[in-house]
């Protein structure tokens, strides 16, 4: 019943809009101004694009500022206060352009609209004007870019010799952890070794692996360099620590990190922000299929003291399942004893 | 040359007198190889697709405006997807956002803008009869229909269609264990792009040959309008990166199909380990991008050439800097080619081809602006007609500065990091690549309607559909840059799962609300158009009072263009308001003898030349004529 009311309603709707159309158009040719190009259309235009100008401007001005503390993520890594000031700059430099070549288009549109009696100016062309033009963006834009290119440099050479380092891998629809352990060499992998028990395939008659362990979120200090080893062991995945302002994809086949020195632990960050659940957070940025929406893992940043306390704490893989060095080669599996046997 | 374009008129001209007797239905609208039917077969199609690829945003939008919200009224279109709980299943989200994307960028954007433009006017405006080859380029619009067909079909599959991004990387799309869309859907999507991919460059060919060999007399290169300049060098770029997007193809097919290990390597999946070792899956990204960039400009020029036109026309004044104009083109088309490996920042490729690419990218910022300084120059002191035609074209201009900023950020491989596959991206490129080329389209749509149809559409419903679109777009994309900044990942079917995007449901209702507008305020330029098609104004022969050859053939033009000879060209296309003339326009058929008042220096000397190259003609022609007889 409903349906037929609200059917019929439309339907009258777009009859009375169908009326007045008509009517407009039959007026419009019967007083000839559909011949006149100075028509209350055009100014009509003109005006709007001012009331446009002035409107969308305000309005992006008033949410920019009322809700910059929602879309600014607090930083916690060294290199996110870097590549945060190179994009408030380059917010500064194109925001002004944004908004005076905006300021032009509008106003011109606004300003420079048809009357009857003037003539536009025939002016083709000012190689003068077209050098200045080229050039300028020309210069702002090497030094955007190689700010842009002394901060990449920084973040992507080599990790110092004695980074931590925090092993990811991606799958569907999640990340492995694995922690090299006191050595701080993570142990060899193949994925041709991967089983229910070794979802990371390690290979075990690598020793530097017999001191591995797994972890349910990543723990790392703070104000000490952490490289992340990153892979993937089915589809393309990406890791994405917003907060550490820190994205790398996880490629099957190859390899890839990133190293990075965070600089807040999560209790300064709850304190900072006044919310006693916060957490940093690991996400993917690579779609990945049905549950790509869904790779969460946390990052808790702690003290250094903390951190290596948490890691002697931590248990090797083999010491939690000993089946894994079951089959190695006697001298080997002696060695590996002394991991599982130790308290 | 004079001579050999002369006799070739004269032969066409033969061709087409026989071909108008024979034509039926069938040769007229179907398969016809008239330049102008097949660019309004382009149209036609080009906004079917907007409408399925509308529809599927407006789809998936409600998934992320209203997340809570019962789609069970859907499942009469949309059947399984709809699960019993009244929710959109995340694979087909996904499916949905790939498709979106798919047939935006390729149906729409490509064939639609470039098909049917490139096609009704590189003819028209350079003064030919046709393309150099007008079956080929009818081959090349039924190898696109098929392409349509392919894909359209691979929507109503059981397991859906492709659904690993536009941008379909593997491992993601070569493994049907991964994700269900890899399987019959993608082996549909790679049959379509293929087909699509031979289809434009049949297309592209007939557009480079056209301009290159059939201009009429005093056309040369430096009297083309800019939108022939545009749709050459679009074409160039065309037919250099659409083969490399099929190499790309070829060996995803023989991944999927032959058991090869291009791109897989090192794979664990469904409980089993694949046997594929040694391959890259960052290979694939590089075929893809060498395509996938240079297809932003294919996208873009053309919409750019249709707004120089545009905006000049209605400005009554020259386009300023035709020169640094072509230039600019001519440096994005270069430009285009080295920069594709910006899309890949943070792929784990090398960070030193990281700086390359970033220096390259940010050269090619110059030349964009310099466009849009020499589009604010020109509206400057104008005695500007805001017809629909104009108001898109301003609109372009608009979202060209406000999306090509944003361009800057990303071009920063720094920046990028955090920025990349966020929804800054989104806001971005949906700005400067999307929103722009459609409104390019839709200027060229308003501006050339009466040389399509020999009607006029509809002034004021233009003006409400300008408006609507104008303002939606920005309410679409703007607050897409908040959302970016505060880190919210691409392609997430929800944002619930991590804290740092547990917010913004209020502004993502209102992109999806202003998504929604804006699709059905769409509707009023299909009834604007079709309802003008019949029974539109009639229109006059030069509406616009425009310079350009197109406007001097009759009102419907048949096979052929113009009835008798093709005019000869005098001038530039650009004589707006020239001072000394009586009229605000100077066609370009008018000889520069004819007009003393207003012919400035330099011009001067040229009309002795020009009357010696006239008085030549003229015996040419008698010569010919005695030969004949």
């Amino acid at each position: 019943m409903y349906g037929l009311l609200i059917s019929i309603g439309v339907l009258l709707l777009i009859l009375v809009i169908w009326m007045v159309y008509r009517i407009q158009t039959l007026i419009s040719v019967a007083k000839g101004s559909d011949k006149k190009i100075a028509t209350t259309s055009n100014k009509v235009n003109a005006i709007l694009f001012m009331v446009f100008l002035i409107g969308a401007g305000g309005l992006m001005f008033w949410y920019s500022f009322k809700e910059f503390d929602n879309y600014q993520l607090p930083i916690a890594s060294e290199h996110g206060i870097v590549t945060d000031r190179l994009f408030w700059i380059t917010t500064a430099v194109t925001g002004f352009i944004f908004i005076l070549t905006h300021i032009l288009l509008f106003w011109f549109s606004y300003h420079y609209q048809y009357k009857e009696n003037k003539r536009a100016a025939y002016y083709p062309d000012n190689n003068k004007l077209e050098v200045i033009w080229t050039l300028v963006p020309a210069v702002v834009l090497t030094v955007l870019v190689v700010s842009g290119w002394k901060a990449w440099s920084d973040i992507t050479s080599p990790a110092p010799e004695d980074a931590h380092v925090v092993e990811l891998m991606g799958y569907q629809f999640a990340w492995d952890i694995r922690y090299p352990g006191p050595d701080n060499q993570l142990g060899d992998y193949d994925y041709r070794l991967t089983t229910a028990t070794n979802s990371r395939g390690i290979d075990f008659t690598d020793k530097n692996s017999f001191d591995d362990f797994a972890a349910q979120k990543v723990v790392i200090p703070k104000g000490e360099p952490v490289l992340f080893k990153i892979r993937a062991r089915d589809v393309l995945h990406s890791v994405f620590a917003p907060h550490m302002r820190l994205k790398m994809d996880a490629v099957p086949g190859m390899p890839t990190r990133f190293w990075f020195v965070p600089n807040k632990t999560t209790a300064e960050m709850r304190q900072e922000l006044g919310d006693e659940e916060f957490e940093f957070e690991i996400a993917c940025t690579e779609v990945c299929g049905n549950g790509h929406f869904s790779m969460r893992r946390v990052i808790e940043v702690v003290e250094p003291d903390e951190y290596r306390k948490w890691v002697a704490e931590q248990e090797p893989f083999i010491k939690r399942n000993p089946e894994l060095v079951a089959d190695l080669p006697a001298e080997l599996k002696e060695l590996a004893d002394i991991y599982i046997n130790e308290e | 040359m004079a001579v050999a374009n002369v006799s070739a008129h004269d032969v066409s001209n033969h061709d087409h007198h026989d071909h108008e007797h024979k034509d039926n239905f069938i040769t007229k609208y179907i398969f016809s190889t008239d330049h102008k039917m097949i660019a309004k077969q382009y149209l036609i199609s080009g906004m079917f697709w907007a409408f399925i690829g509308g529809l599927l945003s407006v789809l998936f939008r409600l998934q992320l405006g209203f997340p809570e919200m019962d789609l069970s009224f859907l499942r009469p279109i949309l059947g399984g997807w709809i699960d019993s709980a009244g929710k959109l299943d995340p694979n087909f989200y996904l499916a949905l956002v790939t498709m979106h994307g798919t047939i935006m960028v390729f149906f729409v954007l490509t064939a639609g803008l470039s098909g049917t433009f490139s096609n009704f006017l590189i003819p028209l405006q350079i003064g030919a009869r046709d393309m150099a080859s007008g079956f080929m380029n009818m081959l090349s619009y039924w190898f696109f229909f098929i392409s349509g067909v392919i894909m359209f079909a691979s929507l109503f599959l059981e397991k859906g269609p492709a659904a690993g991004g536009w941008v379909v990387y593997p491992p993601l799309s070569a493994l049907e264990q991964a994700i269900p869309g890899s399987g019959l859907g993608m082996t549909l999507w790679l049959i379509a792009m293929t087909f699509f991919i031979a289809s434009s460059l049949m297309g592209g060919i007939n557009y480079i040959t056209t301009v290159i060999n059939l201009r009429t007399k005093g056309m040369s290169f430096s009297r083309l309008p800019l939108t022939i300049w545009a749709f050459f060098l679009t074409a160039v770029i065309g037919l250099l990166s659409f083969p490399v997007l099929f190499s790309a193809a070829l060996l995803l097919v023989f991944d999927r199909s032959f058991g090869t290990s291009f791109y897989l390597s090192d794979i664990y999946i469904g409980g089993e380990a694949l046997p594929n070792t040694g391959g890259s899956a960052v290979l694939y990204q590089h075929l893809f991008w060498f395509l996938g960039h240079p297809e932003v400009y294919i996208v873009l020029l053309p919409a750019l050439g249709i707004t120089s036109e545009v905006i000049a026309t209605n400005s009554r004044k020259p386009i300023f800097g035709y020169k640094a104009m072509i230039i600019s083109m001519l440096g994005i088309t270069i430009l285009s080619f080295v920069v594709w490996a910006h899309h890949m920042f943070v792929s784990g490729m090398n960070p030193f081809l990281g700086s390359i690419f970033m220096f390259l990218t940010l050269i090619i910022a110059v030349p964009s602006a310099v466009k849009v300084f020499n589009y604010l120059t020109t509206l400057w002191r104008g005695n500007l007609r805001f017809t629909p035609g104009m108001l898109f074209s301003i609109g372009l201009v608009s979202f060209f500065i406000s999306g090509g900023l944003t361009g800057i950020f990303l071009g920063n491989s720094a920046i990028d990091i955090q920025l990349h596959d966020t929804y800054f991206v989104v806001a971005h490129f949906h700005l400067v690549m999307g929103a722009a080329s459609f409104f390019g389209m839709m200027a060229g749509v308003y501006h050339w309607f009466p040389k399509m149809f020999g009607r006029m559409m509809d002034e004021k419903l233009g003006h409400v559909h300008f408006w609507l679109t104008f303002v939606g777009v920005y309410m679409v994309f703007f607050p897409m840059h908040y959302i970016g900044i505060a880190g919210f990942p691409r392609r997430y079917y929800s944002w619930t799962n991590f804290s740092f995007t547990d917010m913004y449901t209020d502004l993502n209702m209102f992109v999806s609300v202003a998504s929604i507008i804006t699709f059905v305020a769409q509707f009023i330029f299909i009834f604007n158009f079709f309802y003008s098609m019949y029974k539109g104004r009639k229109a006059s022969l030069n509406p616009w009072q425009s310079n350009t050859l197109e406007w001097t053939t009759p009102l419907h033009p048949a096979h052929g263009n113009w009835p008798g000879e093709i005019p000869s060209v005098y001038r530039w296309p650009y004589d707006y308001s020239k001072p000394g003339a009586k009229e605000d326009f100077i066609p370009q058929t008018v000889p520069l003898s004819a007009t003393p008042e207003s012919n400035l220096p330099h011009e001067n000397k040229l009309v002795q030349l020009e009357k010696e190259i006239m008085a030549e003609e003229g015996d040419v022609l008698v010569a010919n004529e005695t030969k004949e007889s």
